[in-house]
């Protein structure tokens, strides 16, 4: 005698623990892995907070990746409670321990008046666009929403930023704002590839625009064709998630500590000189700020710029597409970043070197009583800029 | 002898090398034995008090010694001790 369906679904009951869409609300954060069994219009169309997705005809392909431990406690659902009931036997026939079905499904979930989530639904291009984005675990398509979601400033159009912003353009972060006021200049061309031959005597902001949406059309670029000075850094750093910082003067890295600290928003920074490279990550107060790792400035002859000392084409290259790989890391939330620690690379021997950074308990700008300080509308008075100088200058050149 | 790491903007005081060994049970001594050697490196490390500038770090085995001793910092035999000055660039002209 073949069995029904009547006689599958009764031996599914019998066999796998339900439990109702009020328990699976109460389960504390993190308190089991909520399991979403539907089709992709199913989901697209809402889903419970935090919850995974896998179709329920990919369960035996996908779940072992998504939940690795067999013995840690599953609950699976479905729009009606009945897929996630058959759902739930194949996990229990892979030998997972602890499997619940949502009984009722996400109809029960939302006529009980819990609270449930609407994807951003990526078009069908985007999904091809950024397809390699989401077979990745850790990003899936609701991390590639957050990056199109996303908002990064740059500061300057030149040889750091110029890489930063084509990754960042191409793995969709959906925002990008550069801030700069300078014109292409040949000079540039040897590093600074967001920018063309054709395109000399162009406002970077502008030559920067065409090449990033001649890449990516979904990222909207807003410019800043402006200098960046006290006057004006609240504005323009206003509604960022993360900053790249590209800027060649100790006033610009100051300001723009100082500000972003305030703010609360991540700064990437890197350096360049010649063959050398520093990078870090300021997420502040997790980690120091740029003036716990330097709390003045060096006498110019100590710190010249890239249009004084030179530097290889490919270091800002590579210390650039660093500062993407931090920026992206912090848009999406996961790794871990550079806060905390120094990154230096010597192009000549291929060599990276990690420096331990720690807050300055004392920082007129990230420290606890800088904070409340600010709070109470009186800051920390902070060093002037006027560097000591050097008795005896120091004098560029010799071998490098 | 520890190994002294040299950057770039301060070879040319240091005839050109990228690292150097001196002798010195303390980063003090260290500076010190390199600040005899190579003078033209005293008033860019120290200042005008003898204490290290601000605007230059140094690192003991990639530890920063303002949060270890300082200048009073000991030295173990093949210690690592870099100096870093910060960087201006930006790839801008």
């Amino acid at each position: 005698m073949p069995r029904t369906y009547a006689d599958l679904l009764r031996e599914a009951r019998a066999q796998i623990r339900e439990v109702s869409p009020h328990d699976v609300d109460a389960l504390p954060e993190g308190g089991a892995t909520v399991i979403d069994v539907r089709e992709d219009s199913e989901w697209e169309q809402g889903h419970l907070p935090g919850a995974l997705h896998i179709s329920k005809s990919y369960v035996e392909q996908q779940v072992e990746s998504a939940v690795p431990d067999r013995d840690a406690p599953v609950v699976l659902y479905c729009a009606g409670g009945v897929r996630s009931l058959f759902a739930a036997q194949t996990l229990e026939a892979l030998g997972y321990t602890n499997v619940a079905s949502m009984s009722g499904g996400f109809q029960q979930w939302k006529s009980a008046g819990l609270p449930w989530d609407k994807p951003v639904v990526l078009s069908a291009e985007q999904k091809q666009r950024y397809s390699r984005h989401l077979l990745i675990p850790e990003i899936g398509s609701a991390g590639q929403a957050r990056l199109l979601e996303s908002k990064a400033l740059i500061i300057g159009a030149g040889g750091l930023v110029s890489p930063a912003a084509l990754y960042l353009a191409a793995a969709g972060v959906g925002t990008i704002g550069i801030v700069d006021f300078d014109v292409v200049d040949l000079s540039n061309l040897q590093r600074q590839i967001l920018h063309t031959n054709d395109r000399i005597g162009e406002r970077k902001v502008e030559s920067a625009r065409k090449t990033i949406n001649a890449l990516n059309p979904d990222v909207t670029v807003i410019p800043h064709e402006e200098m960046l000075v006290a006057e004006n850094v609240d504005r323009i750093i206003a509604g960022y998630d993360v900053i790249i910082d590209g800027t060649d003067t100790f006033e610009t890295r100051y300001l723009l500590n100082d500000a972003a600290v305030a703010k609360n928003i991540p700064v990437v920074h890197a350096s360049v000189f010649r063959f050398e490279g520093q990078l870090t990550t300021f997420i502040p107060y997790e980690g120091p700020c740029y003036r716990c790792l330097y709390p003045t400035p060096p006498p110019p002859e100590l710190a010249p710029g890239c249009s004084v000392a030179g530097v290889l084409g490919v270091v800002p290259g590579i210390m650039g597409m660093l500062q993407a790989n931090e920026a992206l890391k912090v848009l999406l939330g996961i790794g871990d970043t550079l806060s905390g620690r120094l990154v230096l690379f010597d192009a000549l021997d291929t060599s990276f070197t990690e420096l331990k950074l720690r807050r300055d308990p004392a920082c007129p700008v990230c420290s606890t009583e800088a904070v409340a300080a600010r709070a109470e509308g009186r800051p920390l008075p902070i060093p002037s800029f006027a560097a000591p100088a050097a008795e005896q200058p120091f004098v560029l050149g010799g071998p490098a | 002898m520890s190994v002294v790491k040299i950057p770039t903007v301060l070879r040319p005081q240091v005839g050109g090398n990228k690292e150097v060994e001196l002798a010195g049970a303390t980063v003090g001594e260290v500076v010190d034995a390199l600040t005899a050697a190579y003078p033209g490196l005293k008033s860019q490390l120290l200042t005008v008090d003898g204490e290290l500038n601000r605007f230059v770090n140094v690192y003991v085995n990639g530890q920063d010694v303002r949060y270890l001793d300082g200048l009073a910092t000991a030295i173990a035999e093949r210690d690592e001790v870099r100096l870093l000055p910060a960087m201006a660039g930006g790839a801008k002209p």
